[in-house]
């Protein structure tokens, strides 16, 4: 399953992405389950909201981090994300 | 309290709250203590309701509404509500039993998060002799309802002797009724499966044979429906990594308050579990000797204290250590290396005769009239 460029992307209406005070990190939350997200992961799924494509969520983390070069970074991220059923695109 | 606390441990991740022993059903694995009708008291609402906000201080984020039947609890909503309110992942572990459409927009309401539905069997008649209640029509139903108000479902079937066959059928079934993760939880033996064992546990070439049209199932289904498969150790030549570590991860409320590092550990001896009507949650956790008792690795003794994969397997599961050589302090006989290691191969061998005797024993089925007569 691959990211289809052309999509705006969501997270997951089952899955809940969620700060953990205790942890100090975030998470995502599913059926008896739980992942530990480092900053970056849970910076890209944030912006999963429905409204943006994948170029437009990497332009968006490029200019907020004021760098470049993140599409390979960020793509190979989603992918996994969304072969883990976290985002999708429909 | 008693024990002595050198470094302080990792916080809860995970609370069971099983907040009965009432079920409906009768299930002859039933994973509740033997004994369970000497323990009528239930805790209160509002006992619950401290419970939870104690135990989400302390980092507890998974919560499981478990029991007996958790549907029985008249407060559930309000238990459900608050979960939600402190930032609870909130789980209801159900026999689908006394669950109406109105009920699910309800709780759907107060914030839970999902519903898992158990089904016994993938065919009516085997459902309804296994549940001990005719109840197979109804989790059907559910388990469409559970979809239709957008819950993610995790069916779960418990595997044994009398069903493991069907799976085939169990998979077809999942996918039909479009379950979102699909639960194949070999029975564990302990409680009402320990005495049930000879009639539950299933031949290594059954065993075998459904967990391979399972695998090709996983692949099948992949992205679309997630398969969590709980193997049954007896079959293994090392533990299983027993809750994940004694007191670093788990942590269950039973019905009527006594906190426990695993849902079996009331089988034990001299552990003197705490109960959350005399301790907060973080004096049970960090100060408590049934907590502490198994936590790392100094409890051991041969052949695990000189065992280069004692800090995979922690020695396995204490209860199985305690129902099958007596001592809880034992390595769990599952392992090879264990000196008991012999009673698990006569228990396979045991079950392999009581499956060909033509005078079969029939199941015990978990109840009030069996609990008392055997306890």
């Amino acid at each position: 399953m691959t990211i289809n460029p052309d999509l705006p992307i969501h997270f997951s209406r089952t899955h809940r992405l969620q700060w953990e005070e205790a942890q100090q990190k975030n998470v995502i939350l599913y059926p008896e389950g739980m992942v530990e997200l480092n900053q970056s992961s849970a910076e890209i799924l944030k912006l999963c909201d429905g409204t943006r494509t994948l170029a437009q969520i990497v332009s968006t983390l490029e200019t907020t981090f004021n760098t470049s070069g993140l599409t390979n970074d960020i793509t190979a991220f989603l992918e996994v994300a969304i072969q883990n059923g976290w985002i999708n695109q429909n | 309290m008693a024990g002595s606390i050198k470094t302080k441990p990792t916080p809860p991740r995970w609370l069971l709250a099983e907040l009965t022993y009432s079920c409906p059903l009768q299930c002859p694995y039933c994973s509740n203590p033997i004994d369970y009708t000497h323990y009528q008291a239930e805790l209160s609402t509002e006992d619950w309701l401290r419970v939870l906000t104690q135990a989400r201080k302390m980092g507890a984020v998974q919560l499981g509404f478990s029991g007996g039947e958790p549907l029985t609890r008249k407060d559930l909503p309000e238990l459900v509500k608050h979960a939600r309110d402190l930032g609870y992942y909130s789980n209801l572990i159900t026999s689908g039993y006394g669950l109406t459409e109105e009920k699910i927009i309800t709780l759907k309401e107060a914030g839970l998060d999902h519903i898992q539905v158990s089904i016994q069997a993938s065919s009516q008649e085997l459902n309804d002799h296994i549940a001990g209640t005719a109840s197979f029509t109804h989790k059907q139903e559910v388990a469409h309802l559970v979809k239709k108000h957008g819950y993610p479902m995790v069916l779960c079937v418990v595997l044994h002797r009398e069903n493991i066959h069907q799976m085939p059928e169990i998979l077809a079934m999942a996918e039909e009724l479009g379950a979102d993760y699909l639960e194949l939880a070999n029975t564990q033996y302990y409680g009402w499966a320990h005495i049930n064992r000879d009639l539950l546990l299933p031949t290594q070439e059954q065993f075998e044979k459904a967990e391979a049209i399972a695998q090709a199932f996983k692949e099948k289904v992949a992205g679309k429906m997630k398969i969590y498969y709980v193997v049954p150790d007896f079959y293994e030549d090392r533990p299983k990594a027993c809750m994940n570590g004694w007191g670093t991860t788990f942590l269950t409320i039973a019905p009527d308050g006594v906190a426990l590092p695993c849902h079996s550990a009331r089988e034990l001896p001299a552990l003197e579990c705490p109960n959350v009507k005399d301790y907060s949650i973080e004096e049970i956790w960090n100060e408590s000797k049934a907590f502490s008792y198994f936590r790392g690795i100094e409890w051991m003794k041969e052949p695990c204290s000189s065992c280069d994969e004692k800090e995979k397997d922690f020695g396995g599961c204490h209860c199985q250590a305690y129902l099958l050589t007596g001592d809880m302090h034992n390595a769990d006989p599952v392992c090879s290396k264990s000196p008991h290691h012999k009673v698990i191969l006569d228990a396979i061998d045991s079950a392999a005769k009581s499956a060909l005797s033509a005078n079969e024993k029939p199941l015990t089925f978990r109840n009030s009239k069996n609990s008392k007569l055997l306890s």
